[in-house]
């Protein structure tokens, strides 16, 4: 599986791109040059709380407080895996 | 240059079967005018575009974007002929964006300069996508008929890069610039494009006019997509996200196209009168289309002859009636059905199991036998257009 991702990494979404609420969908989407990504609950919640200024650790603790009733590792490691797709895909970058 | 296509992930979604439960339109193509200072000899516009004059006024462009929207539309795109002709075009851009759209703007980039794109970005414009007609400045002008068209291409591409836009660049290939196709990417890169569209040209408008003098061999298309391929491994050996997307020629493929991801699914180009299509071609088709101006944008989708016409499987003909394939490709595009046979619900000759496929057959041997220049090819202009208005 994917490599450790670095809790300090600071993610943010690729510049130009646009995450947004379709009420017509009922879901977020990610918006890019003529294109589309209908997201699940789960990436929608993730991708709105990259704002460009929290890290991982972060993050999880942001989705922790969210999301009491989730098990710890198995949230962070169902994000880190989000992560390391998006990234691989291009939809997140950082630094 | 129109786009050619919805989007790659827009198109996966599911398809209605039947025209009694379509999808919503999620795409709008918004084409503004027809006037544009190039002669593309490849143009995807009509060839009677000069008949044309009546276009949309601002308040009309605007209420159609708004209607769009409320039916659940959120990709949009300035097209033409071209858009930048358009005064009201920064007008347009910030009523889309308030409203939700992601907005591109589909341009040759004359007509750009750097105060127009700060007014773009303004204005709140996502992204700007640029046509180039090649690599060097004597096909690029051979093709679109302007010699000064390409360096002013090269000078806002860096603009438009240095304003902070994501930009797709889109290069319509043919014989007489595919060969190039190194050169071609090697530019693209320079100039720092996020994606390259390599499209070859789609054989609609005054491309269908030009088409024997434009369709590449199969021997230049493979040793073209071989580069493309070697350019995407070294792209990714560098790290540079640049994504490079190929596009055959259908004339060379053994299925057709599934065209706008089908008709009516997810599509809708409102032309520069106001007639609206499911695609930017299908006003060539024998049938009449709606227009925005005497119907709501939400009638002419759900409830026109139009938009139903060609929806689901039943209006297929054998082949596609029985083949296991229908729901992927839809039966292929209508215009070129039209276009070769004459016949608009005629399966797409594209298809090898079309009875009429020996159609695309002649018209390659016929492409291998045209001998003529780029510059040779009737150019996309008024004075060409006008004999097409009479016909």
């Amino acid at each position: 599986m994917s490599e450790a991702i670095d809790r300090s990494t600071v993610y943010r979404l690729r510049p130009g791109w646009r995450l947004q609420w379709e009420e017509a969908q009922q879901c977020h989407v990610l918006l890019y040059p003529e294109g589309m990504v209908q997201l699940n609950e789960s990436a929608g919640a993730i991708l709105t709380l990259l704002d460009g200024k929290r890290d991982v650790a972060a993050l999880l603790a942001e989705l922790e407080r969210r999301y009491p009733q989730a098990p710890v590792q198995e949230l962070a490691q169902d994000v880190e895996e989000f992560l390391h797709d998006a990234s691989n895909q291009g939809w997140i970058h950082h630094g | 240059m129109p786009p050619t296509r919805g989007g790659s992930t827009m198109a996966e979604r599911p398809v209605a079967q039947g025209p009694a439960s379509p999808g919503r339109p999620l795409w709008l193509l918004a084409e503004l005018t027809y006037r544009c200072p190039l002669q593309c000899s490849y143009c995807s516009n009509p060839l009677d575009f000069a008949a044309q004059h009546n276009e949309l006024s601002t308040d009309e462009w605007i209420d159609a974007m708004r209607q769009a929207r409320a039916m659940g539309a959120v990709q949009l795109g300035f097209s033409g002929g071209e858009p930048l002709v358009r005064q009201d075009l920064e007008t347009l851009v910030t009523e889309a964006r308030k409203l939700g759209f992601y907005t591109n703007l589909i341009t040759s980039a004359l007509g750009l300069n750097e105060t127009r794109i700060g007014a773009l970005r303004e204005a709140g414009l996502d992204h700007i996508q640029i046509s180039l007609q090649a690599g060097d400045a004597d096909v690029a002008a051979a093709v679109a008929g302007s010699p000064k068209a390409h360096a002013k291409k090269l000078a806002m591409a860096r603009a438009v890069k240095a304003a902070g836009y994501p930009m797709v660049l889109n290069v319509v290939l043919h014989r007489h610039n595919i060969d190039d196709i190194d050169a071609i990417i090697a530019l693209c890169d320079d100039l720092g494009a996020d994606a390259v569209e390599l499209a070859n040209c789609q054989l609609y408008g005054w491309a269908h006019l030009n088409r024997t003098g434009l369709l590449p061999s199969r021997e230049q298309l493979e040793a073209a997509e071989a580069t493309t391929q070697r350019w995407r491994e070294a792209l990714a050996v560098r790290g540079r996200d640049m994504r490079l997307l190929f596009v055959v020629p259908d004339y060379y493929a053994e299925r057709p196209k599934a065209c706008m991801g089908g008709w009516g699914a997810i599509f809708m180009t409102v032309a520069p009168d106001g007639t609206v299509l499911p695609c930017h071609s299908a006003r060539i088709l024998p049938m009449t289309f709606p227009s925005v101006r005497e119907q709501s944008l939400e009638t002419i989708w759900y409830e026109s002859f139009a938009f139903n016409r060609f929806r689901g499987d039943a209006w297929m003909p054998s082949p596609c009636r029985d083949c296991d394939e229908r729901h992927q490709d839809f039966g292929g595009c209508r215009c070129q059905a039209y276009l070769l046979t004459g016949d608009p619900t005629a399966t797409d000759p594209v298809c090898a199991l079309s009875p009429d496929h020996s159609l695309i057959e002649a018209t390659r041997e016929e492409a291998a036998a045209d001998r003529r220049s780029a510059h040779e090819l009737t150019p996309r202009n008024t004075h060409e257009s006008k004999v097409f208005c009479r016909a």
